[in-house]
């Protein structure tokens, strides 16, 4: 096989796969529990900011 | 700075004056020893900046009283981003024109359409765009990390570095200096320097989230740390090419054939995903709850927005390349890819906008907010339009038609532009401690006249493009081609007119810009009544 048969191959089964199992592991992370809490902090850094210049 | 240190940028900058002077007596071709002397110009200019500092008294140093935050670069960044604007949008103008009236060209090398439509996207792109993007994302990471940026003065090395790699560009692009790759035309020796500065600049900006006081990195900061570093991979993989001669500004690509094809647009199309997108989603996330007062609708989101963006632009650029040498599986690949992205988009849209919950009436007393809810729907918009281009079937009409240019004005325009500025608008009065603008009526003038533009630009473009994609597939019944190239070509006329009107509008609306920041800046708020309000309350 070519290299690029083999690099086509590999993309679409265990390439693909991986990155979508990464990314869905990305998604759910962010809904685990106690991050409401967390993110909602984190949304106020910007509001949070003392000294404005 | 004590003398020795002096002396020796003094040296350095002496030695690169003198070996662009040599490279100059060697060059073979004129844009090459035009550069070769600008280089030594602009080495020698700066070594005159820095002999002001020289002292004889060699170990003494200055009492230097730092600051919480590096904000000097900041300004200058806004300075920037304002001035190459103008001059991008003054040259969108004139090439809309030319198309129009061709007698515009003016029969010179130096002011044709192939050489100033490149000066034109470049300077919107990179010069425009990417001082907004530089300056803007120096000021968030030291806001949001509450940190100095690190790595002391390098931040001006990436302001200058930066403002160097676009004069050599442009000067470049007339002397009809061109690698021909779409939004990556500079020559092999400009690339090398902007390898250089983006590198500074990826220093500063990570160096400051590492040294930060907040223990999160605001989201923000994930949307300008990708659009740094993957424009990093994207510049350094597209530019990969052989020079004739190191004394010559000519060079070719490693990659040839369809594979050279797929790498421009994969270049091409993360650009837009990743500097024209990404860097702006970040600036979004910052200053749409800052100047709304409240925290961004779901933070949650925004997260979710950040990786599906990151997991599937990437793989949308064959879109560009729909019916050619590209294998039939990489075009569908792209197509589904892009069509994908709709939804994140559209999540990232609709975070944005929600953002604004509760708190609308904003809108009626805010034109800086109005401008930039305007941009995010802008955003929107352009985020349906191009999945929906990208479909094969609607891809064989709109593709090399006008269709696309529009696209591409109404995210740039609308999108990036009218949240570029809006950010300008409300950056400028905090860096240079004033207590508002000098005129919100004003704004309101350039928020109007700006989406006038936009409007009359993409929807001239519309109908120019579907125009154009059915005259050239319109066949007769004997199987001939109805019309011929011109006959689309002089079809097309009045819509060129309508879009150079549009463009106008929008350079007038920058302008009215400049002189409200010119006046905010020298002084004063004029005393102005609230808009929406009676009369007699002002």
């Amino acid at each position: 096989m070519s290299t690029y048969e083999i690099l086509r191959h590999f993309a679409d089964s265990w390439g693909l796969l991986g990155l979508t199992l990464i990314f869905v592991f990305v998604v759910a992370f962010v809904f685990r529990p106690g991050s409401r809490a967390r993110y909602g902090k984190a949304a106020q850094i910007p509001l949070n900011d003392e000294s404005e210049a | 700075m004590n003398g020795y240190g002096v002396a020796a940028k003094l040296a350095a900058l002496g030695g690169i004056a003198l070996l662009a002077v040599v490279l100059a007596a060697k060059g073979h071709d004129a844009g090459y020893v035009f550069h070769a002397y600008l280089i030594a110009a602009t080495a020698i200019a700066f070594a005159v900046y820095y002999a002001r500092d020289f002292s004889f008294a060699l170990v003494t140093s200055r009492p230097t009283t730092e600051d919480r935050y590096l904000d000097g670069v900041v300004k200058a960044g806004m300075i920037a981003t304002v001035f190459w604007g103008v001059a991008g949008f003054l040259v969108g103008v004139v090439i809309a024109a030319q198309l129009a009236w061709p007698a515009l060209n003016l029969d010179l090398p130096w002011t044709t359409f192939g050489r100033l439509r490149p000066l034109h996207t470049s300077a919107v792109v990179f010069a425009f765009g990417g001082n907004a993007l530089i300056a803007t994302s120096l000021y968030v990471v030291q806001r949001t990390c509450r940190a100095r940026l690190a790595f002391g003065n390098l931040a001006w090395f990436v302001f200058w570095g930066y403002q160097i790699f676009i004069v050599f560009a442009a000067t470049g692009y007339l002397f009809g200096i061109t690698e021909s790759r779409e939004y990556a035309e500079p020559e092999w020796y400009v690339d090398i320097w902007l390898t250089l500065v983006w590198v500074a600049y990826f220093l500063v900006f990570f160096g400051t989230l590492l040294k930060r006081k907040e223990p999160h990195i605001y989201v923000a900061n994930w949307f300008y740390l990708a659009f740094i570093v993957t424009i990093a991979m994207l510049h350094i993989i597209n530019n990969l090419a052989v020079p004739v001669s190191i004394f010559g500004s000519k060079s070719y690509s490693l990659f040839s054939g369809v594979q050279d094809a797929l790498i421009q647009w994969w270049y091409g199309h993360n650009a837009v995903g990743f500097f024209l997108t990404a860097g702006f989603l970040g600036m979004m996330y910052y200053f749409v709850p800052k100047r709304a007062n409240r925290p961004v609708y779901s933070y949650r989101l925004s997260i979710v927005h950040f990786w599906s963006i990151i997991f599937l632009y990437i793989w949308a650029g064959p879109h560009h390349l729909h019916y050619t040498a590209l294998p039939d599986w990489a075009q569908t690949l792209g197509m589904v890819f892009s069509v994908m992205l709709w939804m994140p988009s559209w999540g990232g849209m609709i975070n944005g906008l929600m953002t604004l919950s509760g708190a609308w009436d904003k809108l009626r007393t805010d034109p800086v907010l109005r401008m930039m809810v305007m941009s995010v729907a802008f955003y929107g918009m352009a985020t349906f339009e191009g999945p929906m281009m990208s479909i094969k079937s609607v891809n064989s009409l709109s593709h090399y038609t006008d269709w696309t240019i529009g696209h591409v004005h109404s995210s740039a325009l609308g999108w990036v532009g009218l949240i570029s500025m809006a950010a300008v608008y409300d950056l400028v009065p905090k860096l240079w401690s004033k207590s508002g603008l000098y005129s919100d009526r004003l704004v309101s003038w350039h928020f109007w006249l700006a989406t006038l533009g936009i409007v009359l630009y993409a929807s001239s473009m519309w109908v120019s493009g579907i125009m154009q994609g059915l005259m050239w597939r319109e066949y007769d019944d004997q199987g001939f081609l109805v019309y011929s190239f011109a006959d689309s070509v002089a079809a097309m006329h009045p819509y060129y007119v309508i879009r150079m009107l549009g463009g106008l509008l929008f350079l007038t609306g920058a302008l009215v810009m400049v002189y409200n920041l010119v006046r905010t800046v020298r002084g004063g708020e004029r005393t102005q009544a609230l808009p929406g309000a009676p009369a007699w309350a002002s």
